[in-house]
Order: structure tokens, then sequence, then C-alpha cells
């Protein structure tokens, strides 16, 4: 079997693991909220009795006070398997990068499975920290979709780069927004539940915003770093560093963004739900530029394969 | 730096409301509103051409073509021109002049804060973050110091006073904090030094032509508001070779795999050498680049004219139109007799086997050229400058059309004259730019990465201890605070408890 071959087919096991993790959130979830009926009272006194903690202590969860062993085994049976998606997703794409001799972030459909790992894995740093577990069945929906559009619309075989995607700064420039896309992406995920959840539950919503802002200071260096090697490189290859191609422009707007989060979080008043906003804009910003700006702009950025 | 907007206060009227609008300038919440202008106003330069964002210099004609009712009023609002624009400038001025009325005053703390004491410990240690109570058996003083020593090993700055030591880390986040707002500045003169100083340019080279770096040596040259005359560094370039490979088969035929221009250069003091340009390696002159964007074919012609001379001969450049590189070009004969002779031409790298004027392929497999020949006025000699690339059609007259391979002839009509294919050159497209503000913007790119990183990695914060003595021995309370937005990590705190149990160990340890 080839190089290629395997990288498919690695993808495709992904894909399976991280649907069946997907089933079993979803069952978890079920059996939560069940229970959570059956206890009313237990869980809405828990709350009343511990304050909502916007400051340290270890992480807090809205489960009741006990969790039914159900529950339990299927969230730990789901992450079980996340882990073992992502280490076959991480697989793919060093097989990817074997088969092709190069980092394999070339063209959309690279980008797709290389994002999936980077979300996989920035869930999996988070949950090592914080009991976000109950947010896992985002975040693999998510990285379902990714794989999805990958191996569906996006998929193009193994192939040589145009000439000037031929530079070491390839590696180093679409990695580092890559990993930072990863981070960006569970953020996003956690902001958006702590909006949707319109304030109802202080302790979740702590807690989302905690893991989201770890992410992003985590995250937003690495951006940074990432739009500096794309400057350099431009530099090199076209003879600017800064033209305000479209692909430039969505990097500063996602970079602004991100600034006024952090901002955001430094200012009396703006932290919590109004900063949520920008961790939002910030990644619709940064999906934009991954996937509109490719597909509906064009410029100078044009990737063989979209 | 505040983050309420303070009313202005009414007994100073004016001075007052100057106070006002500068604390609101400079709050924090006007960077998040003046960060999310920023943000919003940039979106439209993305989705609007833009007249000096040059990926297609047509672009703007087209749109206002395409929308006559719309596009006057978008011109207007200076939406063709978005980054260049008074209105974009007015947000990011108004953001720097925010920020630095916000992160001087921040210097002037830190450096007061640098040389000040750590700060007092609060009288109820147990409302700090971790607090903690240890019994301890050994003595307050032997306590006392190794809490010191421990501290200061973890590099903190520790005074003890009494029967309390107070300690502090992490000043250098907000060093990191102050040099990163400020390398935005640099950033900016950096920025400013390439577009108020510099120069871009264009050239096109026939294989085997030289470029000398001279104003008149450009296709195209568009110089900064204050690049001086003798920004042009002296050498020149000889395009020895262009070589051009493209993918044979599978589904991504035809896309270009390498490129590549062989050059001999003369640098100003004479020094002479030869090396290759090709995308991502452009030649560097004394800082004046020369970067490969394009390439294209160039047909060798040669026109005889009515009375059997040879009026023209050589390659002519041809513009390609897609990306199999069927290309369009004109040669004008100005001195044929006894007709001034214009040729319009479409080029065909790899003409189709049947009828078709598509090139079937990028790569020089059959090559073929259409021409359409034209007797009469060129038109040149009225002083207005004409494209090389089009033909002023008013004062000719279409005299023959045909179809060459090379080596053939097309003979023209009533004894005007012949054209004859004789082979194909290749041109490449040099992209020529001198931006003297580039070293200064990269220096302060990497500042402000560092400072970025040192002001989000390294967290600031306070740690106490207080002993008491009771009739249970001694109490040593821990605590700490983060003076950031970050939870303050446990590590140092428990590091600190385990060294202080282990004084209690110690002694029962000897005596046994
Ligand atoms: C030019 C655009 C600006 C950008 C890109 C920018 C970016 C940033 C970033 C990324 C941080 C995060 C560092 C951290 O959280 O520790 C930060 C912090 C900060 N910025 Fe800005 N900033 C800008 C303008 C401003 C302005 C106008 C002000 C004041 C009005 C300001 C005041 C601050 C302060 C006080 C902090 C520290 C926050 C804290 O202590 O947590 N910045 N800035």
């Amino acid at each position: 079997m080839t190089w290629a071959r395997l990288s498919d087919d690695l993808v495709i096991a992904a894909v399976i693991i991280f649907a069946i993790a997907f089933c079993l959130y979803a069952v978890s979830l079920a059996l939560h909220s069940a229970g959570k009926r059956g206890k009313s009272v237990t869980s809405s006194a828990t709350r009343v009795g511990s304050p909502s903690s916007g400051g340290s202590g270890t992480g807090v969860n809205d489960l009741p006070a006990e969790p039914s062993h159900g529950y339990r085994l299927t969230t730990r049976i789901a992450s079980v398997l996340v882990v073992m998606g992502f280490l076959l997703n991480v697989m793919a794409v060093v097989a990817r990068g074997l088969a092709a001799d190069r980092a394999p972030w070339g063209n959309m459909y690279e980008f797709a499975i290389v994002g999936a790992a980077a979300i996989t894995g920035a869930y999996l740093a988070g949950l090592r920290r914080y009991p976000i577990e109950r947010l896992g069945i985002w975040v693999v929906g998510v990285v379902l979709v990714a794989l999805g559009c990958a191996v569906t619309i996006l998929y193009t075989p193994v192939d040589a780069l145009i000439p000037v995607l031929k530079s070491y700064w390839l590696a180093i420039h679409v990695g580092a927004a890559i990993i930072a896309g990863g981070a960006f992406t569970v953020a996003a995920v956690m902001s958006v539940v702590q909006l949707v959840g319109r304030g109802r539950n202080g302790e979740r919503d702590a807690l989302m915003e905690r893991v989201s802002y770890g992410l992003i200071v985590f995250a937003f260096p690495i951006w940074t770093f990432a739009v500096i090697a794309g400057a350099v490189w431009a530099e090199a290859a076209w003879g600017r560093y800064w033209g305000w191609d479209p692909k430039e422009t969505w990097a500063f707007i996602t970079w602004v963004f991100y600034a006024a989060y952090l901002h955001a979080q430094s200012t009396a008043g703006w932290r919590g739900r109004r900063a949520a906003w920008f961790s939002v804009l910030g990644y619709l910003a940064f999906l934009f530029n991954f996937v509109g700006v490719n597909m509906w702009v064009g410029g100078l950025h044009s990737y063989a394969g979209v | 730096m505040t983050d309420e907007a303070l009313e202005p206060s009414r007994t100073t009227y004016g001075a007052g409301w100057a106070r006002w609008a500068w604390r609101t300038l400079t709050s924090m919440r006007t960077a998040v509103i003046l960060l999310t202008l920023l943000a919003g106003a940039a979106v439209p330069g993305s989705l609007l051409p833009q007249r000096n964002v040059a990926t297609n210099p047509g672009a703007v004609p087209s749109f206002y073509a395409d929308h006559p009712g719309i596009s006057p009023w978008l011109d207007r609002l200076s939406l063709f021109d978005v980054y260049a624009s008074p209105w974009f400038a007015a947000i990011y001025i108004l953001l720097l002049v925010s920020m630095i009325g916000c992160v001087l005053p921040r210097c002037v703390r830190l450096w007061g804060e640098c040389r000040a004491e750590p700060a007092r410990t609060p009288t109820r240690l147990s409302r700090m973050e971790h607090h903690r109570e240890l019994r301890l058996e050994s003595d307050a003083e032997e306590v006392l110091t190794r809490t010191a020593t421990v501290l200061r090993r973890r590099g903190y700055r520790v005074v003890r006073e009494g029967s309390e030591v107070r300690a502090e880390k992490g000043y250098l986040r907000e060093a990191g904090n102050l040099m990163f707002h400020l390398s935005l500045l640099v950033l900016l003169v950096g920025v400013a030094g390439g577009k108020l100083f510099g120069f871009e340019g264009r050239a096109a080279l026939v294989d085997g032509a030289t470029f000398t770096n001279l104003r008149s040596s450009y296709d195209e040259y568009s110089p900064a508001a204050l690049t001086r005359a003798d920004a042009f560094t002296p050498f020149s370039v000889t395009l020895d070779k262009l070589e051009a490979e493209f993918e044979l088969a599978g589904p991504r035929a035809g896309e270009p795999r390498e490129f590549d221009a062989e050059v001999t250069y003369t640098l100003g003091d004479g020094t002479t050498g030869s090396t290759s340009i090709k995308p991502n390696h452009p030649m560097d002159v004394d800082g004046t680049k020369l970067f490969l964007t394009g390439h294209g074919y160039a047909p060798a012609v040669t026109v005889r004219d009515g009375t059997g001379e040879t009026v023209f001969s050589g390659p002519v450049i041809f513009l390609p139109l897609e990306n199999n590189f069927t290309s369009d070009g004109v040669v004008k004969v100005p001195n044929a007799e006894p007709t001034q002779l214009g040729f319009e031409g479409l080029f065909l790298p790899t003409a189709p086997t049947g009828d078709g004027d598509r090139s079937q392929f990028p790569g020089l497999i059959a090559p073929r050229l259409d021409l359409t020949a034209y007797t009469g006025d060129l038109g040149m000699n009225e002083g207005v400058p004409q494209s090389v690339y089009k033909l002023e059609r008013s004062g000719l007259e279409e005299v023959a059309v045909g179809s060459l391979r090379v080596g053939e002839t097309m003979a023209l009509p009533e004894g005007a004259g012949s054209i004859t294919f004789d082979g194909v050159s290749r041109f490449a497209n040099f992209q020529i730019a001198y931006d003297p503000g580039k070293e200064i913007s990269l220096v302060a790119a990497i500042a402000l990465l560092i400072g970025l990183t040192a002001s989000l990695v390294i967290r600031r914060r306070r740690l106490w201890l207080r002993v008491t003595k009771s009739d249970h021995g001694l109490t040593a309370e821990l605590a700490g605070l983060s003076v950031t937005r970050r939870e303050l990590p446990t590590s140092d705190l428990d590091h600190l408890e385990r060294e202080l149990l282990g004084l209690n160990e110690s002694p029962e340890r000897s005596m046994s």
C-alpha cells in the first residue's frame, strides 16, 4: 500500500471513530438531562450553595451532585474514542506528508484534515485541565464537518506544488496558522455555548469563559507569528511584505478582532458575554479567510485544487 | 487609563472637557471600540476592487463599466482606495493616539513599581487566593528565612518585615505589554518608510535581452511620494534562458511545476556573475530586488516590405490570456515602404489538431501563430503615446489573415511585403521593488511578537506569608494574588508549603 492510500484510509477510519464518539456524547447528554430531571431538587440546591466562581479554583460543572453511572461511562468512552480519532487523524496527516514529500498543507483538502487534527488537539488539551466533555459533542461535530467536507468535496490526490508554494515558509506560515486555528475553533465553540445559554447558567459560563480565554491567549501569539511569517514569505515571493491582498486583509481582520477580545477581557463591564462576541467575530473572520476567500474572492493566494 | 468615562468637571469648564475627552479617548473601552471599527473598516477593501492593490490593475475600471450607477458614489467614499482613505487613516491614527495616551502613563508607573517594594500584606489573608494555614513546630525565624530563600530562588522579589514575608514577581509582563504596544508604532514607521521612499516597477525581458536599472527601462514604474532619483542602484541583468515546466498528465495536467530564469548580471562596481531567479528566490542588489513573477512566449518574426527590404526581425512579446498560454500581441512596422504595416496575432504554444483558437497545453508542443495583417497609417507620428500591445486601427485597412507554423511565410496581397514565423523565444516578467523601511518593519515585528508573548505568558503575582505564635506552636498563613486576568498557579505555593513542612520533619529525623 502506498503512503497516499494509507493516508486516505486513515482519514476514513478517523471519521468513523469520531462519528461513534459523536453518538456516544449524544447518548451521554440524553442520560444527563434525564438524570437532571429526576434530581432537579438536588441540582438547584448545589447551584445555590456554590456562588458562581469568577476567579480561582478548579473547574465547575453544572452536573447534578451525583452524575449517573451511565453518564460517566458513556462520556469516558467517547473521550477515549476522541483520543483514538485524534491519533488516526495525526497519522493520516503524517502519511500524507510522506506521500507528498513536503509539509502536508498545500491545498484545501490538506488544510481540512490538518485543521481537524488541530481542533481535536486543542479540545483534548482543554479537557486535560477542565471538565469540558459536555461540549465534546459540538467540537466533534465541527471536526466531522471538516473531515466530511475534506473527503467529499475537497478531495485531491497527492500532488506536487505550484512553484510559488515551494518554500519552507509554507510549512512555517501555514502550519502556525492551522495550530492557532484549532484553538480558535474550540474557543469559538465555548463562546457560542456561552452566548446561546443567555447567562442562565453562571457556573458553566464562567468555565466556558476560562477555557476560551486560555485557548485564545495560547493561540493569539501563534496567529501573530503566522501573520508575520506570511509577510516575510510574501516579501520573498512577491517583493512586498504587505499588499492588502484579500487573504492578508482577512488575516488582519481576524487579528484585530482577537486583539479586541483581549482588551475586552481587561475592560470592566465587557468581560463575559460582550467579550464572547469578539471571540465569535474573530472566528468568523478566520473561517471566512480559509473558506470564503479561497472560494469566492481570489487574489494572489490561490491554491491548487480548491 | 480608566475604565469609566468620567463626567466632565463643571468648575474648570474648558479644561474639564479637554480632560474628559482625553480620558475617554485613552480608556480601554475606546480601545475596544476603535479596534472593532478598524476591523470593520478593512472589510470593504477585500470585497471591492482596489486601485493600489495590484493583482489586476484593470479591476477598478472594469467594475466601473459593470456598475456605472453606483461606482462614482463608491469612489467618492474612497471605497476603491480603502487603505489610503481618510477615514481608514482617521481610525488608526485615533487608535495610535489612544494607545500612546494609555501606554505612556503605564511606562511611568512601571518605572516606579520597578523600584518599589512588593505590596503590603493584606490584613485578612484568608480573602486572598489559595489561602492555606500550616501548623509548624519550628522557630519563627527559621520559617521566615526559609520562605525568603525559597521565594528568592524562584525569582520573586522578597521583603521580610517583622513576622511577614511579602513577595512579587512577573514585572516583565508589563514590560512586555509596553514593548508590544510601542512596537506597533515602530512598525508604522517602517511601513511609512516604504510607502514614502520606495518604488515598485515591472519589466518584461525576452531571452537574451538585457535590463539596465534606469527609469526608462521599466515597462511600468510607480514611485512613492518622496522616492529620490538616485534610488536606482546601478546594475544590469541579462536573461540567458528561461525554463518552464508543466505537469504533463493527470488531473492537474498543465499546472506550472517549475520555472526559473538563468541570468548574468553586472553590478555598479563592475563585478559580474550569474545566478538563477525563481519564485521565492529573488535577486537582491543592495536592497533592490528582482522577482520572477510570470512568463510567456515571444514569437520571432521577420517582416519584409514591398521593396523586399527586411524591416523588422526578432522576438515580440505576446501576453498570455489564460492558463494554457493562448497569447496575443501586435507587430508594428512603421518604417515599411510603400505603406506602413501592422499585424495582430494570436499565439498558441500547443495548437489544437483541428480548428479552434485555444491552446491545449501551456508547453511548447505544436506552436501556431494566427495573424491579421493591416496596411495604412499606424498613427504613431501624432505624439500620443501608444501601447505596444495594441494597434490603433482607425487609419488601417485589413488586407490578409493567415495561420502560420514555424518556418512558414505569409505573403501580403498587392506586393505589400511578407511575414515569416521564424521560431519562438520566451520572456520573463520581473517585478522590481525597493523598500527602504523593510528592515525597520521586520525588527518591529519581532519585538512585537516577543513583547506580546511575554505579556501573555508571564503572570504577575504576589505571595504573602505571615507567622503567628499560639499555644499549639506556630501557625503560618500563606496566600497569593494574581495581578493579571489569569488564575494564580498553585505551584509556587505548593513548593513553599512542602519546604516549610519539611522543616517540621528534619529535627525529628535527626533525633531518631
Ligand atoms: C493599535 C492597536 C492595539 C492593539 C493591536 C493592541 C493589542 C493588545 C493585546 C494583544 C493585548 C493583550 C495583552 C494582554 O492581554 O496582556 C493588549 C493589552 C493591553 N492593551 Fe492594547 N492594543 C492596541 C491598542 C491599545 C490602546 C489604544 C490601549 C489603551 C487605550 C491599549 C491598552 C492596553 C492595555 C492597558 C493592555 C493590558 C491589559 C491587561 O493588563 O490585561 N491598547 N493590547
